[in-house]
């Protein structure tokens, strides 16, 4: 369920097809940046109500999934 | 001293997206100002504007650019697009050889506005990472260089008003002296915000008419205020040789650039109009042989009682009697006033008055005021031989700037 959700948010930032994404799809391979990683935590915290700090070691979707699963099930 | 010609033209004006849908309506009289549709304005002193109609900056541009940009930068871009493309000047140069001098009056205004209310009602989480990148003044030429890998020289110019006009000029100056050998320039604004209407308006700057005839009245009678608009204007600048080594179609030749400073007001221009009178001799300096009577002069024209009185006096001043034979017009009394953008598309339509000799008129000019009494080609167009063509802007702060233009085989 995050992932579904959390793929058709970045789908809908990045402009491009969420079937093209899954959870081992890199930021960087879309263009994402630090500056672009910093805006999608906000948008997270809007859509599931769990703050994610930023993290250096944030690099795929599903290293974004987990976070918010461990910030839901804290 | 090399010589510089214009080898590419864009413009995203309230009147048109592209040149020639710019230039067909400019000639045509049509009127880009129209009650604010970004906002509701009905609440305000000033509900007009020249808004930008149709822009769709994820069609334009891309989805990414168009989120991650304010308009002022979107309308940067698809000018210079239009620009680029109309140069063919990619490919032919080094990155390190084409510079950008592009500037804004302002800047995102538009993001600034947003960004500080999410900061009042969300808090510090609430501020985007993207919020100074997107605002700042200078981000246009820096996002230009991106998109067009523009390794040269990159300098943001603000000088108010007349903002385009300085880059345009400052650009001329440096591809003259060999610094570069091409250059992207002009001029971008997107400021129509609730907060800019209404800081404009208690300046008393702003028209408060709600009839979009009765509005920007430039070099008339009932003229009370100029109505703000939007857009960006670039034009690809070009050292001679280079245009002329790979076939470059070249719309005109820079042949001169004036700048001066009123030290006067931060506001008002200094009525004696030495100071304008000056950029305007400066720019014209190296044009001396043209009779009056082929001069096109865009004027400033913004349609407030101070400056259109200075223009003429500035006009009289630098032309003598022969200031009666000048063509002058305020294309402003349809585009409203771009601000920063405003020289950057005033210099277009200079260029394109030149190239293809027809004034562009100023259109709502129906009644005479005494003390304006040169031509300002009023409500219709002027099929008429043009030799040199001259853009004149003045900016709070008191900038004065103009640039001149000639066929280039002339």
């Amino acid at each position: 369920m995050v992932q579904e959700k959390l793929i058709e948010l970045i789908a809908e930032n990045v402009d491009c097809d969420a079937s093209e994404l899954n959870e081992s799809t890199e930021f960087a391979s879309l263009g994402i940046d630090s500056l672009d990683i910093a805006e999608l935590l906000m948008t997270v915290e809007d859509e599931f109500g769990v703050t994610v700090e930023m993290d250096p070691a944030l690099k795929t979707v599903g290293d974004l999934v987990a976070k918010i699963e461990e910030g839901r099930n804290a | 001293m090399k010589r510089v010609v214009v080898t590419g033209i864009g413009a995203v004006t309230p009147v048109g997206n592209d040149v020639p849908s710019f230039w067909e309506a400019i000639l045509s009289g049509k009127n880009g100002i129209a009650p604010i549709t970004a906002f509701d304005a009905t609440q305000y002193n000033w509900q007009l504007a020249a808004e930008v109609k149709d822009f769709d900056a994820a069609a334009v541009l891309d989805k990414i650019t168009a989120r991650k940009t304010d308009p002022f930068v979107q309308f940067a871009l698809a000018a210079t697009q239009e620009a680029m493309n109309d140069s063919g000047i990619a490919g032919t140069l080094e990155p390190e050889e084409l510079g950008v001098y592009y500037g804004s009056g302002i800047g995102g205004f538009q993001t600034l506005c947003s960004q500080h209310i999410s900061m009042l009602e969300g808090g510090q989480r609430k501020v985007a990472p993207q919020f100074i990148s997107k605002m700042i003044y200078n981000i246009a030429a820096g996002n230009i260089a991106i998109r067009f890998n523009a390794k040269g020289a990159n300098m943001a110019v603000s000088t108010a008003c007349a903002t385009g006009t300085t880059a345009i000029g400052e650009a001329y100056r440096a591809i003259a002296m060999g610094a570069q050998t091409a250059i992207i320039c002009g001029g971008t604004e997107a400021a129509i915000t609730p907060l800019a209407l209404v800081g404009f308006g208690n300046a008393m700057a702003l028209n408060s008419a709600t009839d979009p005839n009765m509005a920007s009245l430039p070099f008339d009678a009932r003229r009370g205020g100029f109505v703000m608009g939007e857009g960006a204007g670039t034009l690809i600048l070009e050292e001679y040789e280079h245009a002329v080594a790979r076939g470059a179609k070249i719309y005109a030749e820079v042949c001169g650039y004036g700048a001066t400073c009123d030290a006067h007001h931060v506001t008002a221009p200094d009525p004696e109009a030495a100071q304008v009178a000056r950029a305007v001799q400066m720019a014209c300096c190296n044009a001396k042989d043209v009779h009056a009577s082929e001069i096109y002069v865009n004027a400033h024209g913004t349609g407030t009682a101070l400056n259109d009185k200075t223009e003429t006096t500035a006009l009289k001043k630098a032309f003598g009697e022969d200031a009666k034979k000048l063509h002058i017009s305020s294309t402003k009394s349809m585009t409203g006033h771009m601000l920063g953008a405003a020289g950057a598309v005033e210099a277009i339509a200079a260029v394109l008055a030149l190239q293809n000799d027809i004034i562009p008129p100023t259109i709502n000019l129906l009644e005479a005021d005494p003390e304006l009494d040169l031509d300002y080609t009023p409500n219709t167009p002027v099929k008429t031989p043009v030799s040199l063509a001259i853009s004149t802007s003045l900016g709070f702060g008191g900038h004065n700037a103009c640039v001149a233009f000639k066929k280039v085989n002339a």
